[in-house]
Formats: C-alpha cells, structure tokens, sequence
C-alpha cells in the first residue's frame, strides 16, 4: 500500500522545515563563514581569512576564561556527582517521605538561570558581609560560588538519572553478595559502582557539558568580576567563563565582532567533541551490557 | 530494625531538606523587609522593626521603569505561543518523517540530531541579525525563533516515540475510511500524549526561563520578559533596591512553585527527558 502522507509534506513538515533553516541552518552557515570575516552586522562582511583565529589565540581573556572553565567543570563534576550519587542511593529505596525529599532536590531545576544568579549573590553577600568582605571582592569567592550554585541546582537533576540506574541494578547480584559475606563496603566498590557506569557516565558529561555552557548564571551571580586590568591595557574579567567570554568580546566594540564569532566556532567544536565522546562511551557501554546481560534500557 | 533504619535516614532527610531550600525562604522572607537591613542582617525574620508588608511588591511593580505585570505577561505569552507551536508543528514533522522514509526526511532528521549538538553561542549573532531582518523580533513573532531553534530537541523525542507505535492502529483507520488529517489528528496524535507531555515541559521551562536569545532578538526598551527584567533590575547597579529586586524574584517563583506542586511527577520526568541534549 502506498501511504498517501507523501503528500501532505507542505502542511506536515514544511512550517518547521522553513523556522529551523531560518533559525538554525542558515545562522549556522553564516557564523562559520563570518568567523573568517570582519564585520558589523552580517550584511556588511569583508573576507579577511584566518586572521579572527590568530587574535583569539593570542587574547589573554580566551585563555584565562578556558583555563578557569576547566577548573570550573572537574570542580563542578565533583561537587555535583559525588553528592547525587550518595542522595540517590539513599533515596532510592521507597519510605514514607521519600517523594518529598527527592521533589525539594529537584526543585531548583525549575528557576531560571539568572534568577539563581541574583538569590545566590545576595545570599553569598549577606554570609560574607558578617567577614567584612562581599562576593566580587576576590576571583575566589566567585569561582567557588558558582560551583555551589551550580551543585545546588544540579544535585536534583543528577538524583534522578542515578536513581534509575539503581532501580536497574539487579537485585539478585546484591542478595548474593551479602550471603557470600561482602561488606558495605565491597558491595559499593565491588557490585554497585561497576554497575552504575553508565549512568555515572552520562551525569558526568552532563555535567561537563553544562559547566562549559554555563551563561545565565555566571552572568548574574559575578558578572566576571573583579575586573583585572593587564599590562596591554585590556580588561580581564576574572571569573568569567568561556560562553560568557563569547558574549563579552563581541561587546567591546565592532572590531571585535569577527573574534567573537571565531570563539564561538571554537566553543561549539569543544562542545560537540564532548558529545561525540559521550557518544562514544555510552554506546560502548551499551554493546558490553547487553552481552552480559539482557539490561541495557539506558538513555 | 527495618523501620529503625528508615527513621535515622528520614531525620537525616528532613534537616538537608530543608537546608535546601533555605535560599528559597530567605529570598520570601526577605522581600518583606526594609531594604537597609536586608544586607546587615539577612539571615534573621523580618520583625517589628524591619517588616514592611507589601511595600517592596508595591513598589517592584513599577520597579526599573518597566511594570512587572508588562513583563510577566510577554513572559507567559512567548511560552505558552511557542510550546504550543512546537508541540503542534514539531509532533506532525516527526509522525511524517516516520512514516516517509525517503532521503529528505533522512536528511531532515539527521539536521535536528545535529542541532542538538550545537550550543547557543555559535548561532546567536547571525541569528539576532536574521531574526530582525525576517520581522520576529516581537513577542508575538519570537515563537517562531523558538520553534525553528528548539526544532531539533523535540523532533528527536517524538521520532523516538512514534517509532514504537503500532502501524495496524492507523491502517485500520485508514480503511475505516479516515483521511490523512483526521489520522493524524484523531488516531495517531492522542496516542502521543505521554511524550507530549513531556516535551511540553521541557520547552516550556527552557523558554520560561531564557535569557539570552530573548535579550538579543527582542527590543529591550519595549519588550522584556521575567529573566530579562530581573537581569536588568541586577545590572543596574549603584542604588540597587534590594527588597524590590527580591519582591520580583518572589513574583517570578511562584507561578512555578504552584505549577510544580500540582504536575511534580510529570515535571520530573519531562525534564529528565532533556538529559540528551548537548
């Protein structure tokens, strides 16, 4: 039988076909182009090859803002990971109160960014007005802010994934290892955590991926100060983060927006390396579950 | 000694619990003080002395020459518009592209998985340029930003579902005699429902809560959404009033605190669901 929805492509797909190349396909072709221009606003690009990529790899504030992203992303993934673990073991088993519980953790995943931002950095500034000091006084209040901020909203999300993957472990193995005399111990070293990779995986590549597109919330908890000015007479904003630095840089002026652009372009190859990665590692799992076991119903 | 477990854990429970969501109470509590003593003394109920009532809400209203409610309102249009949008367009696009195995739709597909894939950055200056260029640079023509942009995320859900229904269900509705529209729209679109659910969710709260693509593609100075009112409440330094800037975050909570409270579970796993994109 012929299917007669071959026909219907104008009222089925043609809508979104047309919003996703205006919104994505074409912005996309265009930023990769205009990385290797100098211009104002796209309409007006000169060609001028490479030349963006040079100045971004000689830019003190993109290798400071890379530097201090990958601090930023094993602190976060460590922060965020280690507690989620332990908060999801604890709550995956059912008890009176446990939905409550696991509800107030996920709760901040449903603020936005930037209003995180603002009741953290009031909160942060009305702990550290009882030492004299406030929050964009040092890069290191800033820094360790925003992993607390981050391990605050991120925590609840984690939870979640890691208790499924808990819900999945087989209970005979556990069962077999307590008769056979394993402590808590060995049990968590020996049974739980290898099989809780793939889950332990995927949160922390989310994780990573989130801490290198991390905006909204470093823009309103420090906004990249304290500033540093350098030798070159160029300001450094010290707690800035990769995406922001993106943003940044195509606010100094026109000059500027060629760079900009170039670092996006750098941005999203570094972000879709990650993915690729995760791709990568996930799969293989996946393939090595499935010949162990007849498990392997994971993202 | 089960239940003597259980009990130590839910002590232990309570106490984080609750240390959890203290910065969501100190930001309520505070929007009722006098704004001098919200940086002295944050941490302690507003009393006699540093409680005002309403006053800071009265006064958030209006606060940065642009009234909330104005804010609140292109806020809940763009979402609602732009959910809607992307449920509708996006779950029919996907349903096709199942059933319409061809190279475009290949091709079609292919370009949404690899959206996923592409961060915000790399898009957003030729896209603001664009977006004013092409007339969607007011709340009610944003939707169609967002239904372009966030294509990729729900098309991938739905292809994911449908894939997994039953192609007699339609067959037997075609010769039943339905035509192509009513297939869809009686038969095969109420059966998506769970996912649509959870996509709903997920753009919702991502478009809610965004801040950046609004702030580039809208007029700041006529339009501005809840996230772009409270950055430019933070942004304003120098006399900075504090119990009105918390009264709009307050203000700004609570609609997705009652939501929250009344969907929980659906919320979870709809947003749960996002765990894929990069």
């Amino acid at each position: 039988m012929k299917d007669p929805v071959k026909k219907y492509f104008p009222l089925f797909v043609l809508p979104v076909f047309i919003c996703f190349c205006l919104c994505f396909v074409w912005p996309f072709i265009q930023g990769v182009y205009l990385s290797f221009c100098n211009f104002f606003i796209p309409k007006d690009a000169t060609f001028t090859g490479i030349s963006n990529y040079v100045t971004v790899f000689r830019d003190t504030s993109f290798w400071h803002a890379f530097l201090i992203t990958c601090l930023y992303a094993i602190a976060s993934i460590i922060c965020v990971n280690v507690p989620a673990f332990f908060i999801a073991y604890l709550l995956k088993e059912k008890f009176k109160g446990v939905t409550l519980f696991r509800a107030s953790f996920f709760l901040p995943n449903l603020i936005g960014g930037v209003v995180l931002g603002y009741i953290w950095s009031m909160l942060f500034d009305g702990i550290l007005s009882r030492f004299g000091t406030y929050l964009t006084a040092s890069p290191v209040f800033g820094f360790w802010g925003l992993v607390i901020l981050v391990a605050w909203q991120q925590i609840g999300y984690m939870m979640i994934i890691y208790i499924a993957g808990f819900t999945a472990l087989p209970e005979e193995m556990l069962e077999a290892s307590h008769m056979d005399g394993a402590n808590r111990f060995q049990r968590m070293t020996k049974i739980i955590i290898p099989n809780m990779k793939a889950s332990i995986t995927i949160c922390t590549f989310l994780t990573l991926t989130n801490s290198f597109k991390m905006f909204d919330q470093n823009l309103a908890l420090t906004g990249g100060q304290p500033i540093r000015t350098l030798e070159n007479g160029m300001q450094l904003k010290t707690t800035e983060l990769l995406a922001m630095n993106i943003y940044s840089t195509y606010q100094i002026n026109n000059h500027w927006h060629g760079t900009a652009q170039a670092k996006a372009v750098i941005f999203f190859l570094l972000v879709a390396a990650f993915g690729a990665l995760q791709l990568y590692a996930t799969r293989e799992k996946k393939e090595k579950v499935k010949k162990n076991s007849s498990r392997g119903k994971k993202v | 000694m089960n239940t003597q477990k259980y009990t130590v854990r839910k002590i232990v429970f309570i106490l984080i619990s609750l240390i959890w969501v203290m910065p969501i109470v100190f930001s309520v509590l505070n929007s009722f003080k006098r704004s001098g003593e919200i940086n002295t003394d944050m941490f302690s109920v507003p009393t006699g002395e540093s409680f005002v009532g309403f006053e800071n809400y009265n006064t958030a209203l209006t606060f940065g020459n642009y009234p909330f409610g104005q804010a609140f309102l292109y806020s809940v249009l763009i979402s609602v518009v732009s959910t809607l949008l992307i449920i509708i367009c996006c779950s029919m696009a996907a349903w096709y592209i199942v059933r319409v195995n061809n190279w475009f739709t290949k091709i079609f597909y292919g370009a949404c998985l690899f959206s996923l894939a592409v961060p915000f950055q790399m898009v957003m200056f030729p896209l603001s340029a664009d977006a004013s260029m092409f007339g969607m640079d007011t709340p009610f023509t944003i939707p169609f930003v967002y239904l372009g942009y966030g294509a990729g995320m729900a098309i991938f859900l739905f292809t994911g579902f449908i894939r997994s229904l039953p192609y007699e269900v339609e067959e037997a509705a075609v010769i039943d005699g339905c035509n192509t529209i009513q297939r869809y729209f009686r038969v095969v679109f109420p059966m998506l429902l769970p996912v649509t659910i959870s996509v709903g969710i997920l753009e919702f709260m991502w478009i809610w809560n965004d801040y950046l693509l609004p702030y580039l593609v809208l007029d700041m100075t006529k339009y501005r959404t809840i996230p772009i009112q409270v950055q430019y409440l933070k942004g304003s330094y120098g006399s900075v009033d504090l119990g009105a800037s918390l009264a709009v975050i307050v203000m700004s909570l609570v609609p997705i605190l009652i939501i929250y409270m009344l969907c929980q579970k659906y919320i979870v796993k709809g947003i749960a669901a996002g765990a894929v994109k990069g």
